[in-house]
């Protein structure tokens, strides 16, 4: 759907701060969570995972589990409908049913360490998880395959024996490589010969994980009539309900699921995990049954962003013009196939208009968790890779960043690295403020005494943000407030967001217009609260709702005062009659008069939005480091990011500010440290090093709006973009403190020692002129 | 997990009834920071849980003419918000004001910390270095032991059945006395040491020689390691910057790392030359009164 709306400059409640809706039960700790719950009857199930990375299942026996007491229920994947390998749409593109179900509960062979292999119901949790120790199971412990490079070796174990693979539209048996696709525009030979400057690097990236705080969980009841219930923290009812009825092959009508408050997920709480096998064991039991992951297994069994290899070459003319880039990315899909390439191929070339392109993206299967979305899939990624190279043409050239940016910079008509051609975006509106922003034009002091050396970095960054399906029902109440059911799990104060846009509209208080998260049987479908959709897709369906509610007062009005509803007026809250001055009512009166004039009013706004309105930002950070230890501080962080129309802006700036706090982290510290044997090594949050609040500095925010014609109030989706950029903004700062070019993340201690031992060595060889 | 009998001894020769009464499958708690972790982790299968918190010697700080006795299962709050510990115990203050972070340190110990034993523990090697010794009580009685013969392996130390730690005793450090602990870890709070050293000295009356000094390294071996030839070394040495390069080399040589998700053998022999110049420094300066 495309719309186009005019700008309109003053609004009462959009770009204004209330307290947000769920506030109070938020700071209070009465908010419900998943873990929260206990259901009369309930009891808790225990999960046993494999301890192999690569592995068949030989041979297994729950007997003296189910003899254990208090237990009332094992199930193994021979309880699991029986699956084909063929491929199904579960909601998030097509995927292989087994490998599927496989992901789930293994059949007969492991492919990351942590796969669930079997489950356990009992009276309570201690029962559960001593029962599932009882399981005995016999392994054949293969080779693992932890690596791009491993997996696409010429000889290298097959992780997944039925996988056809996908090179450029040839099918391919006996392999590890998922897909193999390439974009192409103009002609990249002629375009680097004209180039003056030709860099070319290679990347390396290590697994990272989203790490919201709460843990997975969930409760299911599977009751006599064949009828399941599910309770769990998710980002999207909708998209569970589809998962378990493909997976456990039930009607979508008999899944009914409820979703919890929620912890975060950034992406990760899209696919299922505990919530068919809870299902599962309820079914045997007849009692809900809830799981709640420990932290570990957080980390070693749901889905991480993909590390990988990526390879960049970019070449620029004389003048400062990119004349051609090509690029590799080969991405860790995990156990399963589909890693977040084809996203990153959408973004990596995204805040350029480069005339000779080619992208190679390579989807491979490696024994590690099934990677899952994680806020801008592949766009960090992406934009490390070409804003390091593009950071070192600056060098070579003698360009300011900002400034060779802006010449080079993608416009409305630009063609996207994968075809697209772009509608109105912001790219340059946000390098002029960025160049205008007071860190841009502060100078670093780069003296120190004590042998710390500072730099400064910039980088790009883009996601393309997604629309899709929204269903939004208000209801009048005759207090003069509006109660708001809405179906997209709120993650990051999409309440508050949604709620606003129909209080707009409506002449209202946002906090008057009350916003519910219903089950799927209380709302229309909505799709999951991702892609950056929710503020402007769901807040499209308010805004449609809101509309219908106004007309439908018009009629009520106009019952009221026998005029014609063609002569009722509504402005800033207040109704009123063309052809009587008299006759007027402000939206609380009206309301109080809704059951004299033809019973309750109810109004529903439903949307299927087929773009989102890419965004762009650029990030500015300081850096010191210690170049005896390593270690690094950022000293300063400023993120400008055009956000399109801020409905409330401190949810954006907080949007904005947690984009950048996980980019640092990924940049700095964290990784999935993998033994040889393919385990994690640093399972737990001591060891996976994500930021605290005493490792980073107030994040500076500087909010661009540039108006999106595909959206009522011009809003664009907020949350993704800002993890964009972070990684090579950090490294480029590094570079020009360190006079070292980063090449894997993430820049730990002992690896920037390293970059310095091996500058210094090099030093010696060749000494400067 | 499966049940367990939680047990709450009054006075020592209680809790020695009862900690050997079950003997392995009992452990003591003191703040609880790192058992009631990895017992949830599954590393113990415990039959019994000793609380030590309702013994008054273990929760009581005697500060007096002879020196420091801290209860083992004080808080490390108790001891850094105390100003005249802080006064005259830097390097164990250093400790623990950064053991994990503010609501960890109000809940562990450093007799906690010692008896996990663990290589990185924070509070280890400052209680070398400021002369500590552990009072044990236990079924054959009580005895003493120094703290750098305390651990024997990656958590594995010298109490033996029914055995804890009642107290932590220091000595009166001498006016010209100073110490200095610092760790090195990736990020500022949370974390765990990649390596950690402490380092004390004695000087003359004059501030200009070392008459002795204690080095001890964190995360560098099995166990927290007392550098014995570093530290005899400095003795009778200026207290100058040439005396401390050649110490921390010395220190960087007793240094037995591995390589882990931390760190790399390199990078830890590396960084226990940065801290033991860098607490060396800082131990003379605060020696010196500055």
């Amino acid at each position: 759907m495309v719309a186009t709306f005019e700008p309109k400059k003053t609004y009462k409640v959009i770009g204004t701060r209330p307290i947000r809706h769920d506030g109070y039960d938020k700071v209070t700790g009465r908010a419900l969570y998943g873990a929260d719950l206990k259901l009369p009857g309930q009891v808790w199930g225990a999960v046993l995972r494999s301890p192999y990375a690569h592995a068949n299942i030989t041979r297994m026996d729950t007997s003296e589990a189910e003899k254990y007491p208090g237990v009332l229920a094992v199930v193994t994947a021979k309880d699991m409908p029986k699956a084909e390998s063929k491929m199904v749409d579960l909601g998030e593109g097509t995927v292989n049913e087994k490998h599927e179900v496989d992901r789930i509960m293994a059949s007969d062979k492991i492919v990351f360490r942590g796969q669930p292999v079997a489950a356990v119901a009992a009276v309570d949790r201690n029962t559960a998880e001593e029962a599932v120790k009882l399981i005995r199971v016999e392994y054949q412990p293969l080779q693992p395959v932890l690596t791009v490079e491993e997996a696409m070796a010429k000889g290298a174990p097959i992780i997944l024996p039925d996988l056809v693979g996908d090179d450029l539209g040839e099918k391919v048996k006996k392999t590890n490589m998922a897909k193999h696709f390439r974009h192409e525009f103009g002609d990249v030979e002629k375009g680097f010969s004209q180039a003056k400057h030709i860099v070319e690097r290679t990347f390396k990236m290590s697994m990272t994980h989203q790490g919201y705080i709460e843990p997975h969980n969930a409760v299911a009841m599977w009751d006599e009539d064949n009828r399941l219930r599910i309770w769990t923290g998710t980002q999207g009812a909708f998209a569970v309900r589809k998962q378990m009825a493909g997976i456990l092959k039930l009607d979508e009508s008999r899944v009914k699921v409820t979703p919890m408050e929620i912890g975060g997920g950034f992406g990760g709480k899209i696919p299922v995990y505990l919530e068919p096998i809870a299902a599962l064991l309820s079914k045997k039991c007849r009692r809900p049954v809830k799981l709640v992951m420990e932290r570990k297994a957080v980390f070693e069994s749901t889905g991480p962003a993909p590390g990988g290899t990526l390879r960049v070459k970019v070449g620029v003319d004389a003048s400062g013009k990119i004349t051609a880039a090509a690029s590799d990315m080969k991405l860790e899909a995990g156990g399963f196939p589909g890693s977040a390439v084809g996203a990153a191929a959408m973004c990596i070339y995204s805040p350029y208009n480069i005339p000779n392109t080619t992208i190679d993206g390579w989807d491979i299967v490696v024994n590690k968790p099934k990677s899952a979305p994680y806020r801008a899939p592949g766009a960090p990624q992406a934009h490390f890779a070409m804003e390091s190279v593009i950071d070192e043409l600056c060098e070579k050239g003698g360009w300011d960043p900002i400034d060779f940016r802006l010449k080079n910079s993608a416009k409305e008509g630009t063609r996207r690295g994968d075809g697209v051609k772009f509608g109105s975006i912001g790219n340059v509106d946000v390098l002029k403020a960025a160049s205008r922003s007071p860190h841009w034009k502060s100078v670093l002091n780069k003296d120190t005494t004590d042998g710390k050396k500072r730099g400064r970095g910039i980088a790009s960054g883009y996601w393309f943000n997604i629309g899709l399906k929204s269903a939004v029902t208000l209801s009048a109440n005759n207090d003069g407030t509006v109660s708001l059911v809405e179906g997209s799990t709120d993650i990051g104060g999409s309440r508050a967001s949604i709620a606003m846009q129909a209080a707009e509209v409506l002449g209202i208080p946002a906090l008057d217009v009350r916003p519910t998260v219903a089950d799927t049987e209380g709302v229309a479908y909505n799709d999951v609260t991702g892609g950056s959709r929710t503020t402007y897709a769901t807040g499209f369906a308010a805004y449609e709702a809101a509309i219908k509610m106004v007309e439908e007062l018009k009629a009520r009005a106009a019952r009221i005062w026998n005029q014609d509803p063609s002569d009722i007026l509504f402005k800033d809250g207040v109704f009123s009659a063309k052809k009587d001055s008299e006759l007027r009512l402000n939206f609380k009166e009206l309301s109080k008069k809704l059951g004299e004039t033809g019973g309750p009013v109810t109004v529903t706004g439903s949307v299927d939005l087929s773009t989102g309105g890419g965004a762009y930002g650029a990030h500015i950070v300081d850096v010191e480091v210690d170049t005896e230890t390593g270690k690094v501080e950022i000293l300063r962080y400023t993120i400008v990011q055009d956000v399109g129309k801020a409905i409330h802006p401190s949810y954006v700036e907080g949007q904005m500010q947690g984009g950048v706090v996980q980019g640092i982290g990924w940049a700095l510290n964290e990784e999935y440290f993998m033994t040889k044997e393919g385990t994690m090594a640093n399972s737990s949050f001591l060891d996976y090093r994500m930021p605290t609040t005493l490792d980073l500095p107030k994040i500076e925010t500087v909010i661009v709006e540039v108006f999106n014609p595909g959206h009522p109030f011009g809003v664009r989706g907020v949350g993704e973009v800002p993890i964009a950029p972070p990684i090579a903004a950090i490294g480029n700062a590094l570079h020009d403190a360190l006079g070292v070019r980063l090449v894997e993340t993430p820049f730990k201690p002992g690896r920037i020692m390293e970059a310095l031992e091996a500058q210094s060595k090099a030093a010696a060889v060749k000494p400067k002129r | 997990m499966h049940p367990f009998a939680y047990v709450e001894p009054k006075t020592v020769k209680e809790a020695v009834a009862a900690l050997s009464k079950y003997g392995d499958k009992a452990r003591p708690l003191a703040g609880g920071t790192d058992l009631l972790v990895q017992t949830r982790a599954g590393r113990f299968n415990l039959d019994a849980v000793v609380n030590l918190k309702k013994i008054p010697e273990l929760m009581s700080v005697k500060l007096d003419a002879n020196g420091l006795e801290v209860g083992a299962a004080v808080p490390c709050y108790r001891v850094y918000e105390d100003p005249k510990v802080s006064a005259a115990f830097p390097g164990l203050i250093d400790a623990a004001s950064l053991i994990g972070g503010i609501q960890i340190q109000s809940r562990a110990s450093m007799g906690g910390n010692l008896c996990n034993s663990s290589p990185s523990a924070d509070a280890t090697c400052p209680m070398i270095v400021h002369n500590g010794v552990a009072v044990i009580a236990g079924p054959k009685g009580t005895r003493k032991v120094a703290i750098e013969e305390f651990c024997t392996g990656p958590g594995k130390n010298a109490l033996a059945a029914g055995e804890f730690v009642v107290t932590l005793q220091f000595p009166k450090p001498s006016p010209t006395f100073g110490a200095a602990y610092e760790r090195f870890i990736p990020r500022n709070e949370m974390d765990i040491a990649v390596v950690g050293v402490a380092s004390s000295v004695t000087l003359d009356a004059a501030g200009k020689t070392i008459k002795n000094a204690r080095i001890a390294l964190a995360a560098v071996g099995p166990i927290p390691i007392y550098a014995v030839a570093a530290s005899e070394w400095l003795k009778g040495k200026p207290a100058n910057e040439a005396s401390i390069a050649q110490a921390a080399a010395m220190a960087k040589a007793a240094a037995r790392p591995i390589t882990d998700m931390r760190g790399t053998i390199e990078q830890r022999k590396h960084l226990v030359e940065v801290l033991a110049r860098r607490t060396l420094t800082k131990a003379i300066e605060r020696a010196r009164g500055k």
